[in-house]
C-alpha cells in the first residue's frame, strides 16, 4: 500500500498543478470574450461571474478539461461509431493506419539493418539515407509522396500506412542493427568454433541477441507511426481519421473538438506504447532476459 | 599414450598493427601427446591465448605448420576434434543451461534423442544435474563455468582448449574447480591445453608446463611434471609440488630478464 501510495503521489501532484494551470489559463485566455459580452450586454461582471463564464463559453479559445471530458463522452459513448462526428469512427481510421503502417515500417526496419550489418556495401551506403530521410520534414514530404501513390493507383488506406511506416522504420534500423552487432567477439568466435554457418549464426547468436534493442525501437516506432497516420490525414482529410477531425475542426474554430481529438489521439500513442511494454515484458521474461 | 594430437614446427604469428608488426608467435615448437594436461603459463603478451587460438583456427599463423589431429587447424574444427572453453563462460542468457549445452549440437545437426541423452552425460560429469531447466543468471558464476566445459564437452571432442576458464572466479570456487577438472580429465582421458596466469594452478593440474615469454612471444621453457596422476588437494604442501613451481617461477623469472 504504501509503495503505491509512493507510485501515485507524484503523479498526482503534476496532475492537479497541470490541472490548476488549466483553469487558469482559461480564465486568462478566455476573458476578453467574457468582457465583449457584458460590454454589449450593458452589464458588470463579478470575478467569480467572469470565472463561471470562462469556463462554460461555447466557443471558448481554451477549453477547460471537463468541458473536453464532455465532449470526448458525447463523440465517443453517445455517438453511433457510423456518425461522422463520431471520434472512435475517426480513431479507428487513424488505428489501422498506424498498425499496418507499424507492421511496414518494422519489417523495412529490420530487412534493412540485416542489410546494413551483413553487407558492406550497405553499411557504407545506406545508413546516411536513412538519417537523411528523417531530416526532411514529414509534413512537407507527405502530400507529395501520397500525390504520387495515388498517380500510381495506390488509394485508401496504403498511401497513410507508408507515410506512418516512413516514420517508424528509422528507429528499428538503429535499434536493429546495434542489436545484431551486439554479441561480443568472444561470442562469435565461440560459434565459430562449432563451425556454424552464416544462417546459423544469424538465427541462433545474433537475431536473439537484439530483441533487447528491438523492443525500445518498437515503443518509439509505434509512436512515430501514430504521429505519421495523421499527418498523412492532414492531406488525405475525406477519408477522415483524428487528423482530419483536427484540420476540419481547425477550420471552423471548434477548440472543443481539436482538443478532444488531441487528446484522443493522445490516450490512443499512450495505450499502443503500453501494449509494447507489455509485449517487451512478456518475452523478456520468456526469453530469460528479466529477472 | 604416444599418439601426438598437437604439432607445432617453427610457428609464426604476426599481427600487422598501426603501430608497426607484433610478434604474438616466434619459432613455437610443440608436441601435445593424447591424454596430456599441458598448462601455458607467462606474462600478458606472450602469446599463450594466441597459440591456443591458432589451434581452434580463430587465427591464421603467419609461418610454420602446426597440426591438430593430424589435419590442419580448420579441418580439425570441421571434424569437432576440439572443444574451446572461454575465460567467460559465455552462455547465452536466453537459453536455459541444457538449452545452452545443446546449441552446438543443434548446430552441428546432431538428431533430438541424442541430444537430450548427451546433454544429461555432461551435466553429471561436471556436476550439474538437476539445474537443466534454469537459466544462466540462475547460476553462480562457478557453475556458470562448469556448464561452459559441460557444452564444450557435449560433441566428445578429444581435445579440449581452454583460455583461462577459471581466471575471474575466487580461489576458494577455483580450488574446487580444479579438483573438478583434474576428475573429468581422469574420467575422459582427454587431452588438456590450458592458459592460467597462476602457477599452483599451473603445476597442480598438468603433466606438461610450457613457459612463453613476450616480445616476441615464444616457448622459453617446458617443464615435465614429475607428479602422480592421481592429485589431491594437499599435494599441493608436498616438496616435489613446491619444488616444480619454484622450478617453473624460475623458468618465468629468466624469461622476464632477457625480454
Amino acid at each position: 500500500m504504501r509503495k503505491i501510495w509512493h507510485n501515485v503521489f507524484p503523479v498526482l501532484v503534476v496532475v492537479t498543478a497541470i490541472m490548476v494551470l488549466w483553469y487558469a489559463f482559461s480564465v486568462v485566455l478566455n476573458k476578453n470574450w467574457a468582457y465583449d459580452k457584458s460590454t454589449r450586454g450593458g452589464y458588470e461582471l463579478s470575478f467569480s461571474e467572469l470565472v463561471a463564464d470562462t469556463w462554460t463559453q461555447k466557443k471558448p479559445h481554451l477549453p477547460t478539461p471537463d468541458q473536453i471530458v464532455v465532449e470526448i463522452w458525447k463523440t465517443t459513448v453517445e455517438k453511433k461509431v457510423t456518425s461522422v462526428r463520431s471520434l472512435v469512427r475517426h480513431g479507428w481510421i487513424t488505428l489501422s493506419a498506424t498498425l499496418l503502417g507499424f507492421v511496414f515500417g518494422t519489417c523495412f526496419g529490420i530487412i534493412l539493418a540485416v542489410g546494413i550489418v551483413y553487407n558492406k556495401a550497405m553499411n557504407n551506403s545506406v545508413m546516411p539515407w536513412v538519417i537523411a530521410s528523417q531530416t526532411i520534414p514529414i509534413l512537407a514530404l507527405a502530400p507529395m509522396i501520397i500525390l504520387l501513390l495515388n498517380a500510381g493507383g495506390i488509394t485508401g488506406i496504403v498511401p497513410k500506412a507508408s507515410i506512418a511506416a516512413y516514420l517508424s522504420f528509422f528507429p528499428v534500423v538503429v535499434g536493429m542493427v546495434k542489436g545484431l552487432r551486439s554479441p561480443e567477439a568472444m561470442m562469435v568466435d565461440q560459434i565459430h568454433t562449432w563451425s556454424a554457418n552464416k544462417m546459423q549464426t544469424f538465427w541462433k547468436l545474433r537475431l536473439p541477441s537484439s530483441v533487447p534493442y528491438l523492443f525500445p525501437s518498437l515503443k518509439v516506432g509505434i509512436a512515430a507511426s501514430l504521429v505519421g497516420a495523421i499527418v498523412a490525414e492532414l492531406t488525405l482529410s475525406q477519408d477522415g481519421g483524428l487528423g482530419a477531425r483536427i484540420l476540419q475542426a481547425n477550420y471552423v474554430g471548434a477548440t472543443m473538438l481539436i482538443w478532444s481529438a488531441l487528446i484522443v489521439a493522445a490516450a490512443l500513442a499512450a495505450t499502443l506504447v503500453a501494449l509494447m511494454g507489455l509485449a517487451d515484458r512478456i518475452v523478456s521474461k520468456r526469453m530469460g532476459f528479466s529477472r | 599414450m604416444t599418439e601426438t594430437v598437437i604439432e607445432a614446427k617453427g610457428l609464426d604469428l604476426t599481427f600487422e598493427t598501426n603501430d608497426g608488426p607484433v610478434h604474438a608467435l616466434q619459432d613455437v615448437d610443440l608436441t601435445i601427446k593424447k591424454g596430456e594436461f599441458v598448462s601455458f603459463i607467462g606474462p600478458s603478451g606472450c602469446g599463450k591465448t594466441t597459440f591456443l587460438r591458432v589451434l581452434a583456427d580463430l587465427e591464421q599463423p603467419t609461418g610454420g605448420t602446426v597440426t591438430v589431429n593430424g589435419m590442419s587447424p580448420s579441418e580439425a574444427r570441421k571434424n569437432r576434434a576440439y572443444g574451446y572453453v572461454f575465460q567467460a563462460a559465455g552462455l547465452y542468457p536466453w537459453r536455459t543451461i541444457a538449452g545452452n549445452i545443446r546449441l552446438p549440437l543443434e548446430i552441428m545437426g546432431i538428431p533430438k534423442a541424442e541430444q537430450a541423452e548427451r546433454v544429461r552425460k555432461v551435466l553429471e560429469l561436471v556436476h550439474l544435474e538437476g539445474f537443466e531447466k534454469k537459466f544462466p543468471w540462475q547460476l553462480s558464476g562457478g557453475m556458470q563455468q562448469r556448464a561452459s566445459i559441460a557444452r564444450a564437452l557435449s560433441f566428445d571432442a578429444d581435445i579440449l582448449l581452454m583460455d583461462e576458464p577459471f581466471g575471474a572466479l575466487d580461489e576458494i570456487v577455483r580450488d574446487h574447480l580444479n579438483e573438478q577438472l583434474l576428475e573429468l580429465w581422469a574420467a575422459t582421458n582427454k587431452t588438456i591445453a590450458f592458459v592460467t596466469h597462476s602457477i599452483p594452478e599451473a603445476v597442480y593440474l598438468s603433466t606438461k608446463i610450457v613457459i612463453m615469454s613476450p616480445r616476441p612471444g615464444r616457448v622459453t621453457e617446458i617443464i615435465e611434471s614429475t607428479l602422480p596422476k592421481e592429485r589431491p588437494l594437499d599435494i599441493r604442501e608436498s616438496p616435489e609440488f613446491l619444488e616444480i613451481a619454484h622450478r617453473v617461477r624460475e623458468g618465468l623469472r629468466a624469461g622476464h630478464n632477457d625480454a
